[in-house]
Order: structure tokens, then sequence, then C-alpha cells
């Protein structure tokens, strides 16, 4: 019989005489709130390695990507971060949302090769050996599908922040500037777009402005301090700070360096914002300035009256967030709220904001403000702008309802 | 030779820091890729017809492949596609409704772009498999199915490059930001 195993009959006999008779209730009183010592302090816990790469905590479990309503297949698809479990700006590599267009390809890092090529003095082939040996750079940026949140251009009825912002996510990549691997190969002069092509199934392909190129574009294989997962590109996948999560194309194969974009399937008839007046936006890359709390949510709120703490995330494609506004009166009042350093560019910043709650039922919102002087939208201005058509970078302030009971629901519904 | 060297140095050093800084910190890494490698992987296709393949295909083969290959998910015809998967057919007129139905034929503004991705992308189940011949095909037949081309077309790199989309003049450059409450005036940094 172990320590603990006696110690808590032990306690359990001596609760036993206090009347309490049950096996449940003495366990549940056996152990650990003071002034009882609870049993982990009296045995030895798990050994190393038990597993080899580390897990969460089994109470955890629930803290985990979900999808957001079943699709026609599960390999064109996506998953969603859950934000509302979240504490800081980085997304642990699990959590990382995903969006996958034909499934996750299975490459082997020695098998896996880069071409670049088009105008070019010097057409290559890089190996992944190749690309570890270029001096590398490590940032901290954020990732956003820009369809994330398309869902409130309609009135969503989702009431959970992973439904509704959970295609975010935020994390600290390393890899080669894609300018260094451009002077490699050597840019003809007409050099104006760069094409961007997967390894996966659906090849996928985007047309990317020689100008973003060479200025933040990073050719990343290490997300979070390891290799990129296998769904966020493994081995090697383009990074484009701030621009719509679709162009950093993920398990990268080939650069074709041309004069002009290409008009793929994926920035005409994907990617592309219809207006209320037939129009589209294309090529709209920057994620503009945006923000959501993500406590209280529909997960976890407020118990009781009292001291809590409404947290958020907010970021921009453009630049840092200046500037975080939280509301509790459905954007009636606001109040400034403390923003958690470091603040960076193109990356997710906490904001925070104590407050005491009396009971009463709220409207919780926050605005976002960034360094090129952009205040993030209400809603009823985007869609006085843009309609309720476009699919794609929807940005306006979110309302959360919170009940007497605490209760969490989306204020758009 | 040694003076030149030398010019050339004192140069790279001025501009260093500028573009040409790139051409000084060359790291002498990757191998060259031969004509017959890129030519592998070269798959891509522009609106100028830059990349399309020899080959051609009529409405009529289009029919038969897509009957194959295509309508289990677009549905017969482009019309009733199974739940999740894109119409292909009709919408024409729709785009500044309420509800707008972005097809191939209403919304796409290039044909090329209809043969570069299903060359790379379709069928689902088994993508880049298709002939150049049967992309052509399928390519006409859907062009046909939207009333673009009549069915006697026939599809090539030429004639496909020549096709004018219904909404080919339906994409404006990126307008953001474009709403009104959007600039911060008092206090915002």
């Amino acid at each position: 019989m172990s320590l603990s195993r006696r110690r808590m009959l032990a306690s359990g006999a001596a609760l036993a005489i206090g009347g309490l008779s049950s096996t449940k209730s003495i366990e549940a009183k056996a152990g650990t709130i003071p002034p009882d010592v609870p049993e982990w302090m009296h045995e030895q816990g798990r050994p190393i390695l038990s597993p080899a790469y580390g897990l969460p905590s089994k109470f955890e479990k629930d803290v985990v990507r979900r999808i957001r309503e079943p699709r026609a297949t599960d390999t064109e698809a996506f998953s969603v971060t859950p934000l509302q479990n979240l504490h800081g700006i980085i997304t642990p590599n699990g959590l990382v949302f995903e969006r996958h267009h034909a499934g996750v390809p299975e490459i082997a890092p020695d098998q896996h090769r880069l071409l670049i090529h088009g105008l070019v003095d010097r057409p290559l082939i890089l190996t992944m050996n190749d690309l570890l040996r270029f001096p590398a750079v490590t940032r901290i940026h954020f990732l956003e599908c820009s369809g994330n949140s398309s869902t409130e251009w309609r009135k969503s009825g989702y009431h959970s922040v992973q439904r509704t912002h959970g295609l975010l996510s935020c994390c600290e990549w390393t890899g080669v500037p894609l300018s260094t691997v451009l002077g490699e190969v050597g840019l003809k002069p007409d050099a104006k777009w760069i094409l961007a092509e997967g390894a996966d199934a659906a090849a996928m392909t985007r047309s990317v402005p020689i100008e973003k190129a060479l200025d933040d574009a990073l050719l990343v294989y290490a997300q979070n301090g390891e290799m990129l997962r296998p769904e966020q590109g493994y081995p090697v996948r383009l990074f484009l700070p701030g621009f719509e999560g679709n162009m950093s194309v993920k398990w990268l194969r080939r650069l074709k360096i041309g004069d002009r974009p290409w008009h793929t399937r994926e920035e005409t008839a994907r990617y592309t914002n219809l207006l209320a007046n037939g129009k589209a936006y294309q090529f709209a890359f920057e994620m503009d300035v945006k923000s959501v709390v993500t406590f209280p949510n529909a997960d976890r709120s407020f118990k009781a009256p009292g001291a809590y703490e409404i947290s958020g995330i907010a970021w921009s494609g453009r630049g840092h967030v200046t500037r975080v506004d939280v509301s509790v009166d459905g954007g009636a009042t606001w109040h400034r709220a403390r923003l958690q350093e470091p603040v960076l560019d193109k990356c997710l910043t906490r904001f925070r904001l104590p407050f005491n709650w009396q009971g009463q039922p709220l409207e919780i919102q926050s605005r976002a403000y960034d360094d090129k002087g952009w205040m993030q939208p209400t809603r009823s201005s985007l869609i006085a702008a843009r309609g309720t058509n476009p699919r794609y970078h929807f940005n306006a302030i979110q309302g959360w309802k919170v009940a007497a009971d605490g209760v969490v629901t989306n204020a758009s519904t | 030779m040694r003076a030149l060297s030398a010019s050339v140095a004192v140069v790279l050093f001025v501009f260093a820091g500028s573009a040409l800084a790139q051409q000084a910190s060359r790291h002498g890494l990757g191998t060259p890729a031969t004509l017959e490698q890129i030519r592998g992987w070269d798959i891509d296709v522009r609106p100028d017809g830059a990349g399309l393949p020899p080959g051609k295909g009529t409405v009529e083969q289009g029919e038969k492949v897509y009957a194959e290959q295509c309508a289990a998910c677009h549905g017969e015809k482009g019309q009733n596609p199974a739940k999740g998967f894109d119409r292909l057919v009709g919408g024409k007129g729709t785009l500044a409704t309420p509800k707008p139905v972005q097809t191939a034929g209403s919304y796409w503004p290039y044909a090329t772009t209809i043969f570069d991705y299903v060359n790379r992308a379709m069928p689902f189940t088994a993508p880049n498999s298709l002939a150049a011949d049967d992309v052509y095909s399928v390519v006409a037949y859907l062009l046909y199915l939207n009333d673009i081309v009549p069915r006697q077309a026939i599809m090539d790199a030429q004639e496909l490059t020549k096709v004018k989309m219904p909404n080919a003049d339906g994409f404006i450059p990126d307008g953001r930001p474009d709403t009104e409450d959007l600039k911060c005036k008092v206090d915002c940094k």
C-alpha cells in the first residue's frame, strides 16, 4: 500500500467519524484543500519522458481545435483555434488553426525541393539543408485567414469566440528572409510579381507583389522553436506578415518570378471581396486593424459578482496596435485598456481591463487602433461601405452580451 | 584583373544596404535548375496564355470527361452540386444582389484560370492527372454550359486566351480602408 493510499484511508476514517460515510465524499474531502495536504505531495510523480514529447494536462482536454461546421470533405476544410482558452499572445503549435485545400501532405524533408525560376539570373533548386544554411531570422507574427469572422457579415449566431474569430493564431516564426534567397537567384529588372506554389494536392498558388517579397517576407521552417507542424506547411512555407493567411503558401515547392500577377483561382474565384454593387476588390492583402474580447466568453464567464479582468487580443496587418478601448455598455462609453508588452508589428497584442461586475447585463465590445491611424470600424459602417456579400476581411467591432446569470452570447444575433 | 575586383568591391560596399547588397551577399547555396527540371514543375497558366500547353479539346469530349470526373461532386451539367461543392454554371446577373451566385460563368474573370485550376487541382480524388486535351475539353464544356462559347467550339491555347468572360471587368483594386469611421481623430497613439 502506498503512503498516500494509507493516508487517504486514515483521513477517510477520521471523516467517517465526523459523519461522512460515502466513499465518494470521503475521497473528495481527502486530499487537496487546506488543512489537508494533497496526496501528490506524498508520492513520486510521473517519471521523465512519459511521454517524451510533452502534452498538456489531461484536465485541459477540451482545449482543442474544432471545426465550425461540417463541410463536404475533411481535406478541403478548416479548423479554428480555441482563443477562449489562451492567455498571452502565442498560440501553441498544436492549437494553430488549419486551413487546407487538399489535406495535409506528408513530406519527407530530404525529398522536398524548392524551385525558384522565371525572371531570374540563376534558376535554383534548394534543398532543406540549403535553406537551413542561410542566415536566419526569428519574428513573432499573427496569421489570420481573411475569412476569419466572415460569418459576422450576416450575423452568424455563433456565440463562441473560437467559432467567430478562431481562424487566427500567433507564433514565433523562424526562417530565411525571402529577399536573401531572391538575392541568391538574382532578379531581372522587370520582376514585379512572384507566384508561390504549394506541394499539396491543390498545388495552392498565389501571386505576391515583389515589394512584399523584398520587404518582410520569410521562408519559414520553424514555429515556436520547433520545425513546422505538417499542417503548417512542413518542411517550409512562405510567410507574409500581416497579409491574408492564404498567401503564406504552405509546403512551398516553387517560386516563379514574373512581370504580372497570374490571376489564379485563389485570387479570382476566392479571396476576392464582392461588394454590394457587384464589383469585387482583388488583391486585398493586408489584414485590417481588429480586436476581440476573449474573456468573458461563451465557455468561461463571470460566475458571481466581484472582481474580474476583461481581456482580449488586438492586431493589425498594417503595423502595431497603439490603443484598445473597451466598452461594457454596447459602445456608449469607452475605457482604455492596458496593453500587455511586448507590442509588436503585425502581431497579436494582449489587452486587459480590470472590471468589477455587479451582476448586471452587459454588452462588452473592444475597439483597436493601429500606428497608421486606422481604427476598427463598427459592423454597420463596414456594411455601409461593402454590403454583406464579401466573404473576407471582416474586421468590425465584436459585441458580446453578458446576461445577469453570466451567460455570454454574440451581440449581433 | 585585381584592380577590377577591387573596384567592384568598392562599388558593392557603396551600395551595401540597397537592393544591390543582395548581389554582394550571395551564399553560393543551391543547385542550378535545368530547363528539364523546370519543365516538370512549371504548370502555371496566365490570362495572356503563357503556360498553356499544346493540345485541344471539344465540348463533346468535355461532356464525357465531366460526366466521369466532375459530375459526382459538381452535379450534372454543373447545376446541382453535391452539398458543399461549388456550382459551376449560372449566376449571371446575381453579383449585385443580396444572394450572389459566384460560378465560373458568372464570376471568374479569365477562362485561362479554369484551365490552370482544373489542371493543377482537379479531379479532387486524383489532382493533376488529366491529359491536356481533356482539360481543354472540360474547360470548353464549362464555357459552353455558361453560354460563353458555342457547342461546336474547339479550345486550344490560342482560342482559350481569346475568350472574354462575362465578369472580366468585375474586379477593381483593393479599396480598403474604406469605412467612414475608420480614421482615428483624437488621442490616437
